[in-house]
């Protein structure tokens, strides 16, 4: 191992410096001046949970959780999202409260990374969880809420893609009864975003020629309201019809939202082999090369701890979305600097005390301490050297 | 007007072939490609950016985004696993992947070694057998480690077998094909639809996907 330098830091591990900070700042208080007015509340968790729990319900892969040993030698787990710790405070703390429950958070989260740029070992997620609304009603309200919250923000451009597991599951089931194996690989390659695998995968498959050419059509089943004829025809079971019919209703619903330009629809969109259980998204933005946000409703994470409810809920990738901005939403002033000396010092206070009452933010820095005021001034939106006018004594 | 649509090409012997497919499609963009040094070609009036990557890199460029879309080939995609959608088999430059040896020579019984330019896909194929074996990571002129004793097995892209021959080496299993794939970035495959997708299914026609 080599000796570390005094700069370095763990894998994935990133400082936030001011001037993002302020920017990130920006995004924090216009989320969550959304999510608050729609009436969720915020809590935050601990950073560490027990990897027998939380650990091992979240959705995230054990590869990629950060695991650490408590005295006692129970592993523990940073907590790799906020939906798992969320999940276990409404099944535990809150279940008395009456549902449906609508949460958010704001928090880091850690997940454990490989050799490579980009993707962060530690980011910053703002999300909400609604619980115990099963109906197609919570998840217009959590992606029209997302929309919401992201236009906020200042992000104009950006395509939120919805899918739903539930139709995919049945039309797999319907096409391949009882051949689990087939329904796997062919979910996985789905979840790998390799089509042509699937289309290899169909091809080797013994059904029938018609049965095949349906496996291949999901593959096609994207865009607008367009899809859900062709949606329906491929698909004639109970689950898959339900299924249509959720995603129907949302989409009426997203457009009495005023919101539905924004969705499009990808019916073979699959975010996480298992976790998401119903509907579920994705959001893009154009400059951005990575996921935005994510969410879905998710059937048996609660029940895993022991609340029989089902829960839908969004996370936005908060540096990813600063990266969608990108300086549109600079609008931090920067501070006013008051250079004073001994006998302006209290001037310099008074003068200080008056412009921070008008919302200003006001630094006063003794001028001994500096060895270059040019140097210095840089850093504030104005400077006064007060030193030079002098004080009454 | 819109951003360009930015397609990452590898760089080389697939070059021609990718080029020339893309221009069966209708997307024009082989012109003057290989003789230049330029690292970037514009093609306003088509509105698209040409970035010559090596092949090994396409993937990472359409990964990050750098790219929209690009061509690489099934190896990589295997070596590397890939944050991007895989959506056409373009069929050109076969080849497969294989693993060889000296003629009748069993794998050693101590820690079998193995030397490649691909320790994943290695390590996938003997874990798949059941075997545990130690990779030796090569970047070129593999067929030398079993020669000199270096390696057991060798694992390796064949096109003819001609290097194998020549070396006295022979062929034991094959691990899988090897074609060149048409790739997408996941935000550009939803934002950029409306230009990716017709690219798509022109370049799958050409491919012949339906038939």
């Amino acid at each position: 191992m080599t000796k570390k330098l005094m700069f370095e830091k763990p894998l994935g591990m990133r400082d936030t410096l001011p001037f993002f900070h302020n920017k990130k700042e920006h995004v924090r208080k216009n989320m969550a001046q959304v999510i608050e007015s729609h009436g969720y509340q915020f809590m935050d968790t601990p950073l560490v949970e027990y990897h027998e729990t939380v650990g091992k319900m979240s959705a995230t892969h054990d590869t990629h959780l950060f695991k650490l040993l408590d005295q006692q030698g129970h592993t523990l787990v940073l907590r790799p999202d906020m939906t798992a710790p969320i999940a276990r405070v409404a099944a535990s703390q809150l279940k008395k409260e009456g549902f449906p429950l609508r949460l958010a958070y704001d928090g880091s989260v850690f997940r454990a990374q490989q050799s490579e740029a980009g993707k962060p070992a530690q980011f910053e997620q703002v999300g909400t969880e609604l619980i115990g609304d099963h109906s197609s009603y919570g998840d217009a309200e959590v992606i029209a809420l997302l929309i919401d919250s992201l236009k906020q923000t200042g992000l104009e451009e950006f395509v939120i893609t919805v899918g739903h597991i539930g139709y995919v599951r049945s039309l797999f089931e319907e096409l391949l009864p009882g051949d689990q194996d087939a329904v796997a690989a062919l979910l996985s390659y789905l979840h790998r975003k390799n089509y042509v695998g699937y289309e290899k995968y169909v091809r080797s498959l013994g059904v029938s020629q018609e049965a095949k050419d349906n496996l291949n059509a999901l593959l096609r089943l994207r865009g607008g309201e367009g899809v859900f004829e062709e949606a329906r025809a491929l698909s004639k079971g109970q689950a898959g019809l339900k299924a249509m019919n959720d995603l129907k209703q949302l989409y009426r619903t997203l457009q009495e939202y005023d919101v539905a330009s924004f969705v499009q629809f990808d019916l073979n969109l699959i975010s996480h082999m298992d976790y998401y259980t119903g509907i579920l998204f994705e959001g893009y933005a154009p400059n951005v090369g990575a996921l935005l946000c994510n969410g879905g409703r998710y059937d048996t994470l609660l029940p895993s701890f022991e609340l029989n409810a089902s829960a839908t809920g969004f996370a936005v990738h908060v540096e990813r979305l600063v990266e969608a901005l990108d300086g549109a939403s600079d609008t931090k002033k920067g501070p006013l600097c008051l250079l004073v000396d001994d006998a302006t010092f209290k001037a310099g206070l008074q003068e200080a005390a008056r412009l921070r009452q008008q919302g200003d933010q006001v630094v006063i820095q003794h001028i001994d301490q500096v060895a270059d005021v040019e140097k210095f001034s840089l850093k504030f939106k104005t400077v006064r050297e007060m030193y030079k006018e002098g004080g009454d004594r | 007007m819109t951003k360009p649509l930015t397609i990452a090409m590898p760089k080389g012997r697939i070059f021609e072939e990718a080029a020339g497919l893309m221009q069966q499609a209708g997307y024009d963009i082989g012109a003057g490609a290989e003789e230049s040094r330029k690292l970037i070609l514009e093609f306003p009036e088509q509105n698209i950016n040409v970035m010559m990557a090596k092949p090994m890199d396409v993937v990472t460029y359409v990964e990050y985004g750098a790219a929209d879309i690009g061509i690489a080939g099934k190896d990589v995609l295997l070596e590397q696993d890939r944050d991007v959608y895989e959506v056409l088999d373009l069929k050109i430059s076969p080849c497969y992947i294989a693993v060889a040896g000296l003629p009748d020579q069993p794998l050693s019984r101590i820690a079998p070694k193995i030397a490649t330019k691909y320790p994943k896909v290695a390590s996938d194929y003997y874990r798949e057998q059941g075997e545990q074996i130690e990779i030796i990571p090569l970047n070129g002129s593999i067929e030398l480690a079993p020669l000199i004793g270096l390696s057991d097995r060798i694992v390796d892209i064949v096109s003819t077998g001609r290097t194998l021959k020549e070396n006295g080496l022979v062929e034991y299993e094959k691990i899988t094909e090897i074609t060149s794939r048409l790739i997408v970035n996941p935000v550009s495959y939803r934002t950029k639809s409306e230009r990716i997708d017709p690219l798509i299914e022109k370049m799958g026609e050409q491919v012949g996907v339906n038939s």
